[in-house]
């Protein structure tokens, strides 16, 4: 079906092309002077910036491959090779594209993914980073180092923060080794400063679909999150985001929603589906209904940071992710956001190769409906396996429970 | 309820392109069922609908002036020209059961490619919804595989099953996975009709692992309507009495027609 209906971009995603296209150059420039390290999306990027790495974030190729669509050819080499089906698809998608040789970066007419010097994790989303890794270690001969968080942390109290502070540290002879340069403690603190700055005004762009109408829906925030993603901890991702940030305030001032009409008002909870979120936001639209939070877009919120306690934040702020907590802590999180978001009703995702993101499986749907009256539905599918997607389903399920938020 | 035309030449109608066939449903105003008809889905929804609504009318001595209001479910529910709404096989299948009983109630249709189990409370307001995973597993293509391989006709599988005198158990969620348990089954010189009831309790094996019952249990589409033994198996398994709504296979239809007969009283009153 073609829709009518158009998705409203921000003018400041103009700015976000120039300073993500400028990342990836200098990230992919065969002549750049820096040192690469890959990092997972919640590794110590703040400490690799400040030993002088240019930082890479192979998950935000898996998403490229993702929303690309390229994944689908992808999967089923790393697939061929070993690598389950099973598991994370970021991971299958990536190393298929590796065996390939095609990246969504060439469109950009750059060349693929960096390679690595070094590679750090860190185990507070999942183990499947550490195994990612891992394999390009092996390809590439290079270190494959990194902190390994418990999860299903409840209290993230003062053991595990030493422990993990610990780690963290421990880190630094091999990246000396690497990098050829002296740690230094006051640059660490200046980039967890920076990285902080990027943290608020990233909350400040979230906070704002509190609004109602939305300002900004999470469909925007799976875009918008680029710099926060990529760029934390550089000053590039502050003066972007000090930019939209000004523009959502206009769009408060002007009443203006990211969806025309709003009625109802979702929390989308789970990974993004990377190949359909333009035909989801574009669904979402056409039923008045604004999906205006979601646990994924706020996993880039680091409030922890704090440069007077440099290893020690880190830890904190790398700990108290919704991803590694157990599920009373995952809980009252949510009861706060469909407080703050005024949210009707939770859509959650089942991704069937990142259980790690998907909590709808130990009874918490349930639970959340029973304490705080708002109604659930739960989508099977995946981040980037089609495969995995049923595009009726997933259409007659929105439909149906939207059906379900109107009645009166 | 003021203002609502009682006047018994006004119809509404509703129809349910599914899967594998369409179901359209004439209603009057007092919401009984006048004329229905049944057919394949076909490839081109527009033009089955057309049809169907077409040869209905001729058959039956309607005048298509006489359908006040239309509203389209099921699968192909976007491609009804002649639709004035819309509302998902979901609520569809609820509205239907729930105008039958009046109850707090769980519906569960079970249809040719998926199943549905649905939450109303005592007013009828849906609670909760679930369709089963992607699968054809617990769904009316596993029942028609199964068929296959036995080389029965579907509408022979009810008396069967019914006829069985042991339990025996497809184990495997997925279908063709089952569908070689079959063949097993077959080698080792099984009954027919003991094969039929382990394909039955698959199916409601599958139902059941789907979610839980509250209330009355209500069972809806067309896999019940032809195999009601299947309905009391699941009542069973649930530990409740199963109960399938008239016309099972035509309740989506039949809820769209509800729908669109609201829709015009309300734009009456
Ligand atoms: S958290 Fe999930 S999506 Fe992310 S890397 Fe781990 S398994 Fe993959």
């Amino acid at each position: 079906m073609t829709s009518s209906v158009e998705l409203k971009d921000f003018e400041a995603s103009k700015t976000m092309r120039v300073v993500m296209g400028k990342y990836f150059q200098e990230l992919t420039d065969p002549a750049r002077p820096k040192k690469i390290a890959w990092c997972t999306s919640v590794g110590p990027a703040e400490l690799l910036r400040a030993m002088g790495f240019e930082v890479y974030f192979p998950e935000n190729h898996g998403a490229m491959l993702g929303s690309s669509r390229m994944a689908t050819d992808l999967i089923p080499l790393a697939n061929a090779r070993g690598f389950s089906p099973d598991i994370c698809s970021y991971l299958t998608s990536d190393i298929g594209s590796y065996l390939k040789g095609e990246s969504p970066l060439n469109k950009m007419k750059l060349p693929g993914p960096p390679k690595a010097d070094v590679l750090v994790f860190n185990t507070n989303q999942c183990r499947d980073v550490k195994d990612w890794f891992a394999f390009y270690a092996r390809e590439w001969n290079v270190p494959c180092i990194g902190v390994h968080t418990p999860r299903a942390i409840g209290d993230v109290n003062e053991t595990i923060i030493t422990a993990i502070a610990k780690q963290i540290e421990a880190l630094i002879p091999v990246l000396e080794k690497v990098s050829g340069s002296k740690f230094d403690l006051d640059k660490l603190k200046e980039v967890i400063a920076i990285s902080k700055q990027c943290t608020v005004l990233w909350k400040g762009v979230l906070d704002a679909a509190a609004n109602v109408p939305s300002p900004i829906s999470f469909f925007d925030g799976t875009i918008q999150m680029g710099p926060a993603v990529v760029l934390r901890g550089t000053q590039a991702a502050i003066d972007y985001y000090e930019i939209l940030l000004a523009e959502l305030k206009q769009r408060i001032a002007d009443g203006i929603g990211a969806v025309e009409g709003e009625k109802y008002r979702i929390y989308w909870e789970g990974m993004p589906i990377w190949g359909k979120l333009k035909s989801l936001a574009t669904q979402f639209i056409e039923l008045k209904t604004a999906v205006v939070a979601s646990t994924y877009c706020n996993s880039w919120v680091f409030e922890a940071l704090n440069p007077d306690e440099p290893f020690k934040s880190m830890a904190r702020a790398y700990s108290e992710l919704f991803i590694c907590r157990s599920d009373e802590p995952k809980e009252a999180y949510i009861e706060r956001m469909i407080e703050k978001y005024k949210v009707d009703g939770i859509f959650y995702h089942n991704a069937k190769t990142c259980p790690n993101n998907s909590n709808s499986s130990y009874n918490m749907p349930q639970r959340i409906q029973k304490k705080t009256g708002k109604p659930f539905v739960i989508v099977d599918g995946d981040l980037n396996d089609l495969r995995l997607y049923s595009e009726e389903q997933t259409r007659t399920n929105i439909e149906a429970f939207v059906e379900q938020l109107s009645q009166v | 309820m003021a203002g609502i035309q009682t006047d018994k030449t006004q119809y509404y109608c509703g129809i349910d392109i599914g899967a594998s066939t369409a179901k359209l449903v004439v209603i009057n105003s007092d919401n009984q069922i006048v004329a229905k008809t049944l057919g394949r889905s076909g490839i081109d929804y527009a033009k089955t609908a057309e049809q169907m609504l077409n040869d209905l009318t001729v058959t039956e001595s309607l005048e298509r002036s006489q359908i006040v209001k239309s509203f389209s479910t099921g699968y192909g529910r976007d491609n009804v020209p002649w639709a004035d709404g819309k509302m998902t096989e979901i609520a569809c299948h609820g509205k239907g059961a729930y105008f039958h009983f009046q109850k707090r109630m769980t519906v569960i249709d079970i249809g040719a490619q998926d199943s549905k189990v649905i939450h109303l409370d005592e007013t009828g307001k849906q609670e909760n919804f679930k369709m089963n995973r992607k699968c054809a597993a617990g769904t009316g293509a596993f029942i028609e595989e199964i068929a296959y391989r036995l080389a029965l006709d579907i509408s022979e599988l009810n008396a069967l099953a019914e006829a069985s005198t042991k339990d025996v158990s497809l184990g495997s969620f997925c279908t063709v996975f089952a569908a070689t348990e079959v063949l097993a089954k077959i080698r080792a010189g099984v009954d027919v009709t003991d094969i039929v009831r382990g394909a039955f309790n698959s199916v409601v094996k599958r139902i059941v692992e789907m979610d839980r019952v509250d209330g009355m249990l209500v069972m809806t589409g067309g896999v019940v309507a032809n195999n009601p033994f299947l309905a009391k198996l699941i009542g069973q398994a649930f530990g409740t009495e199963s109960h399938i709504v008239p016309y099972a296979q035509y309740n989506g239809a039949y809820g769209a027609a509800l729908f669109a007969a609201e829709q015009a009283r309300k734009l009456h009153s």
